[in-house]
Formats: structure tokens, C-alpha cells, sequence
């Protein structure tokens, strides 16, 4: 063929397809890139064990429990609510609810902080982005597949538990029990989409992927472990509450506290983690009476149950936070990444 | 409007301004169907960032940009999809093979199954990396990842191929070969090439033209004949070679006699014995008569001439000219922004 025929069956080739979804091409490669990497083994068998040891441990105080209380409720979802006792990791309660609290972000993190800034390293973004794809795509893309990787993991981890509470210990659960685990795991999810949103902000922002690493896990060791006494010791400060403080005043301070000390997402994580575990709390684990009157109300309530929607009801404001804290972290590393020059 | 008359690239007045930093001055440029052009110039001289307002991937501070007869800046999918780039110091994902990397890009492009893989294996043996299609690519030396970088380039069929510095980390067989698929590419397939490069005497050989971009502006434009009579003021150039170990005592001997010829405009001496001296001679026309002047000279003075040769003006010469004139218009106009704004 000549030149001139080459040019001439260009001209007249059809105009060429544009794939229409670039995110998809783009997590299908990252999801598998996660799934084979090493890191995703040693997650896995990290939460596994971190999940696994204390339910070992906590099996005896659960026989206790179903054999004190006959035809007990919500005996299935304290697999993952009850610790055992004398054993305590950072001051915490290691229930299998406390780890994955703890272990989320860790894996929010992990899966994003190297996800922008990794392709700026290894010179592969300027090709990314001049394929045929939007420049959202790519951070789109990422998010999902990182997500659905952490959801794999989580979700083995939490139906390994399950299964050996069947199994082992002979526990069947009761259908609102099995819903109330399946919005617990859906909050959780959500909770893990803030840190990874938070991760792919710092990969975005922070060129050095072991920059990004050692700022992500410094924030959340920074939240986890002291935030709630830095701002303890803040609001004590502050607005202080001594015994001289009339009553109505002190509610109205402890109100304030709570609040502030909602605007921490482990907070707000672990407040909802624990209504949506435990059918007998009726009430946010934090929260105070608006007034004496329902002060006097709780203290008065006979022991029950909570039915899942009244929980849900107790909960949404959190998971609702929960998404806004997520939205705004993404929002940011979006808008950055949109901005910035492809070249370093 | 048929695709075929319409230029493949179209630059009117492109400008790209980063603060007060200017990376392209208005750009005018123009680029035919089926040709290689070659865009030289320095590190930083703006070429990159052409680069990248033309694939749509940095929006111009001002100025059009039409590729395919599409704005890149609104039309950057189709753009991309047409339009194939190997980016300077390309990478690819090291834990995954050649193929599995093209593989890639092919899904990105909208290829699947037995279309993509008989494109991977076409693109492949065109850039001779067929047999280590499988090897991962965290394995490839820096010229076979360059390599692989084109046939990246060269998965998605581009009607244009860009590329930046393609030859900068290879070796000069691989020059040699990837220059000559250039040349396979625009014949078999009437692919236009742009590619830009500062490795000048490498890319001369190449290009139909020419662009030569210094400081955001492009001081020259045409095929390097062109540009050599544009720039070299009507000279040419004659190299003399003396006996190395006269040479050494005798330069000062030397410089006066070659200075005394008529149509000689300048004379570097040797830079070291044995050197050929280079003699600037005008009119270009003048060369036969300086030649022979030069042997009638060292015959009568016993220089110890050992070779004498006419050479044409290489495309480094070109440039340093290019760059030497481009200078004083730089110093002029620097003023000027700084007279508008107040």
C-alpha cells in the first residue's frame, strides 16, 4: 500500500469508538492488581488474626452468657461485641467490633496512600491519562477497586466469624440479628471509604508514596489513640465541669463534649458500631439527656431490647456524618488531582 | 469538510502561561499529513508543554489547538483516542509483563479480546520485543522500555503519533531502528509523526521538518536545507587538518595564513593537535575557492597539511545560529510586557 492509499483509508475509516467507561477498565486492573498483591495477604491474615484471637478468647464468656440467660437475645451478635476480659490491647477493648474499628482505617490506608502518587512514580500517569479515558476515571477507578478489595476482606473476615459461631458454639441467629450485622457491615464499609478517601487525598497531595504512608498512619494513630484525650483534656479546659456547676448547665456541657467529641469519625464509628451490635442500648453510647425529665426517664427504663429500626434512628445522624466527612476528604483529592499538572 | 484536507495539527497562537512564566509564546504551527516533524530545542524550551496542550492534558492559557480537526481542550476523548503518545521517560507497571501492560492499554482504548491481542503482537514485532512480550516489565533496560513506550504508542492504530524524546535513552543501534520504524510507520500506515527531542544530529536524519523552539517561541520552521540558508547567512564550512605535532608549535603560525584568505569569515582553531580547525567561509559559493587557496597556502608555507573537506552545516550549527538571533530578540522584546502592564 502506498502513502497515499494509507492516508486515503484513513480518511474514510469510521470515526473510532471511546470506551464509555474508563472507571471500569481502570478498577477491573487495579482490583486484580490488590487481590494478587502482597499486601492484600498480609492485611488478610493480619485482621484475620486480629480478628480471630479474641473471639477464641471471649468463646468461654460467651458459653457463660447463653447458658445465664435462657433463650437469651442478640446472642449471636455478641460474637462480635464481647472481649475477653483481663486482656486489653492500647487501653482497648479487644472485642472483634473493637479491632475492625481499629483496623479499618489501617486498611483505608493502606490501599489508597500510594494510589496516585505510585503512577507519578513509576512515570505511568502521563500514559494513563492520555489513553482515552477521563482524568476522573483514574481516581474513580482506584477508589472503587481499593474499596471492593477492602469489602472482600472485611466480609471474609466477618462471615469466618459467623461461620464459627454456627459451627462451633452452636449458635443460630435470629433474622433481625443477621440484618443488624449486615447494616453493622455497610457502616463499616462506609467508615473504611473515609480513611481510603482520606488515603487518596494524601496520595494526591503528597508525592512521595512513604510520605503519604508514615502522614496517613500518623493521623490515624494520632485519632485513635489521642484524640479523644486531647479533646477531653481541651474541653476540660475550656468549658469545665466541676461539682459547683448547676445541673442544667452541666447537662448542656456534656452535650458540648459529646458533640465535639463526635466530630472525631472513630467516635462517630464506634458510637454507631456499638448501637447497631448491641439491641440494649437505647441510647448513643455518649449521649445525655437533654433534660432532667429524661434524665429520670432512663433511669427508670426497664431493660429491653431495641428493635433495628429504632437503633437505625439512633445511628443515622453518625453514618450520615460518616459520608459527609467521607465526601468532603474525596472532594478535596478530587479537585486537587483534576487541577494538577501531569508532568511531576 | 473532508478529514483528509484538513492539517492533522493546527496551532494558532497557542500560549501556555504558568505565573509569570511563559512555557509557550504563541505558537503557530502547522503539520501535513504523512510527515515526521521534528520538534527540537533545549530542555524546558516548551516542547513538553506543546506537547500536552495538544492531547488535551493542560488547557493553553490562550490560543486554538485543532488535532483531527477537533479542540483538544473540549474533545480530548477522541483526541486520545486517535492520537498515540510515548511521554518523556515513559514507565510502565513493573509487576506486570510487556503484554499485560499493553493489554492494558488496549481495554483503555475500547479493545478486547483477539482484536487487541493481534494488536499487542503486531506492535510488539514492530518494535522487536516480541520475545520478551512475557518478561515483566520491571525487567526491561531503559531502551526497551522506551520501545515498548511506542508500541504502547502504537495499540490504538493512531491516525497522529507524538512523541517526546523517543530516542533519549537508547542505544545508537536502537536510534538507528526506531528512526527507521518511523519512517515504516509513515509509509505503510500514513501516520503524521510529531516528535520532539534535543538530541539534534540523532532526529536531522528523520524529520521532513523542523521546528527549532527556544524559551516558549519557535525561532525556526522548514526542512533543514531551509533553516541552514535561513540561518547560516549564506556560509559555509571548511575543515583543515594539519600534522598533529606541528600543530602544536606551529598554530600560531597557522590562524594568520587561513585568517588572510579571501571569503574567510572565521577561523576556530584546533582543539586539540590532530583536530580539524573549521573556517567559516562566505559566500557559501566561496568554498571551492578557499579550498584551493588553503592548499596553495600550506603548500607554499609548509604547513603539513593532512586533509581538507567542505562540510554542510549540521542541524547543531543550525540551532546555535537559530538560538544566537533568537537571543537578541529575546533581550528586545523582554521589555516590552513589563511597558504594557505599566
Amino acid at each position: 500500500m502506498t502513502a497515499v492509499e494509507a492516508i486515503d483509508a484513513a480518511a474514510t475509516a469510521p470515526a473510532r469508538s471511546v470506551p464509555r467507561n474508563g472507571w471500569l477498565v481502570v478498577a477491573a486492573k487495579e482490583f486484580a492488581d490488590h487481590i494478587l498483591s502482597v499486601r492484600f495477604f498480609v492485611l488478610l491474615i493480619v485482621l484475620g488474626l486480629a480478628a480471630g484471637i479474641p473471639l477464641f478468647l471471649a468463646t468461654e464468656r460467651i458459653h457463660q452468657l447463653a447458658s445465664q440467660v435462657s433463650g437469651a437475645q442478640a446472642v449471636f451478635l455478641a460474637l462480635f461485641i464481647i472481649g475477653p476480659q483481663d486482656v486489653s490491647i492500647f487501653g482497648l477493648d479487644v472485642s472483634v467490633q473493637g479491632f475492625i474499628g481499629l483496623a479499618a482505617p489501617l486498611l483505608g490506608i493502606a490501599f489508597a496512600f500510594d494510589a496516585v502518587n505510585g503512577e507519578r512514580a513509576q512515570g505511568t500517569l502521563p500514559r494513563l491519562v492520555a489513553q482515552p479515558i477521563h482524568r476522573d476515571d483514574v481516581i474513580n477507578g482506584k477508589f472503587v477497586a481499593s474499596l471492593a478489595a477492602i469489602t472482600l476482606v472485611l466480609l471474609s473476615v466477618v462471615l469466618l466469624i459467623a461461620g464459627f459461631g454456627l459451627l462451633r458454639l452452636g449458635i443460630v441467629p435470629e433474622w433481625s440479628e443477621v440484618l443488624r450485622l449486615v447494616v453493622w457491615f455497610v457502616v463499616t464499609v462506609l467508615y473504611v471509604a473515609l480513611w481510603l478517601a482520606f488515603g487518596m487525598l494524601l496520595s494526591v497531595v503528597i508525592h512521595r508514596a512513604a510520605t503519604a504512608a508514615l502522614v496517613g498512619f500518623g493521623v490515624w494513630m494520632g485519632i485513635a489513640m489521642f484524640g479523644r484525650f486531647l479533646l477531653t483534656l481541651l474541653l476540660g479546659a475550656i468549658a469545665p465541669v466541676t461539682d459547683s456547676t448547676a445541673v442544667e448547665r452541666a447537662l448542656g456541657l456534656y452535650q458540648l463534649h459529646a458533640f465535639v467529641l463526635r466530630l472525631l469519625p472513630t467516635t462517630l464509628y464506634s458510637e454507631a458500631s456499638t448501637v447497631l451490635l448491641n439491641p440494649s442500648l437505647v441510647g448513643a453510647p455518649n449521649s445525655t439527656p437533654a433534660t432532667l425529665g429524661q434524665l429520670a426517664q432512663a433511669q427508670q427504663q426497664i431493660p429491653t431490647l431495641l428493635s433495628l429500626d429504632q437503633s437505625l434512628l439512633l445511628v443515622w445522624p453518625h453514618v450520615v456524618a460518616l459520608v459527609a466527612l467521607t465526601v468532603i476528604c474525596f472532594a478535596i483529592g478530587y479537585i486537587q488531582f483534576m487541577r494538577q499538572e501531569v508532568r511531576a | 469538510m473532508s478529514a483528509a484536507a484538513e492539517p492533522p495539527i493546527v496551532a494558532a497562537g497557542l500560549t501556555k502561561r504558568y505565573g509569570s512564566l511563559v512555557a509557550v509564546d504563541s505558537l503557530d504551527l502547522e503539520l501535513r499529513r504523512g510527515e515526521i516533524f521534528g520538534l527540537l530545542g533545549q530542555n524546558g524550551a516548551g516542547k513538553t508543554t506543546t506537547i500536552l496542550m495538544l492531547l488535551g492534558l493542560t488547557e493553553p492559557t490562550g490560543g486554538t489547538a485543532r488535532v483531527l480537526g477537533l479542540d483538544p481542550a473540549r474533545d480530548a476523548l477522541r483526541v486520545k483516542r486517535q492520537v498515540g503518545y510515548l511521554p518523556d521517560s515513559v514507565g510502565f507497571y513493573g509487576d506486570l509483563t510487556g503484554r499485560q501492560n499493553l493489554r492494558y492499554t488496549a481495554r483503555l482504548n475500547g479493545l478486547r479480546g483477539r482484536d487487541a491481542e493481534a494488536r499487542i503482537e503486531e506492535a510488539l514485532g514492530q518494535v522487536g520485543l516480541t520475545h520478551r512480550g512475557d518478561d515483566q516489565a520491571g525487567t526491561y533496560s531503559r531502551g526497551m522500555l522506551q520501545r515498548l513506550g511506542i508500541a504502547d504508542a502504537l495499540i490504538k492504530d493512531p491516525e497522529i503519533l507524538i512523541l517526546d524524546e523517543p530516542t533519549a535513552a537508547i542505544d545508537p543501534i536502537g536510534v538507528v531502528e526506531i528512526l527507521q520504524l518511523l519512517r515504516d510507520l509513515v509509509h505503510e500506515r500514513g501516520v503524521t509523526v510529531l516528535l520532539s527531542s534535543h538530541l539534534l544530529t540523532q532526529v536531522q536524519s528523520v524529520c521532513d521538518r523542523v521546528g527549532i523552539f527556544a524559551a516558549g517561541r519557535l525561532i525556526g520552521l522548514g526542512t533543514v536545507p531551509q533553516l541552514a540558508a535561513k540561518f547560516g547567512n549564506d556560509t559555509g564550512q571548511v575543515e583543515v587538518t594539519f600534522e598533529g605535532e606541528q600543530a602544536a608549535g606551529a598554530a600560531k603560525r597557522i590562524k594568520p595564513v587561513l585568517e588572510g584568505i579571501a571569503g574567510v569569515e572565521r577561523v576556530d582553531p584546533a582543539t586539540s593537535p590532530g583536530e580539524p580547525w573549521r573556517l567559516e567561509v562566505r559566500p557559501a559559493s566561496a568554498g571551492r575557492a578557499v579550498r584551493e587557496a588553503v592548499l596553495a597556502a600550506a603548500a607554499r608555507d609548509g604547513l603539513g597539511l593532512t586533509a581538507i573537506r567542505s562540510t554542510e552545516a549540521s542541524l547543531d550549527d543550525i540551532y546555535r545560529a537559530a538560538l544566537r538571533q533568537a537571543g537578541l530578540h529575546r533581550q528586545a522584546e523582554a521589555t516590552e510586557p513589563e511597558g504594557a502592564v505599566a
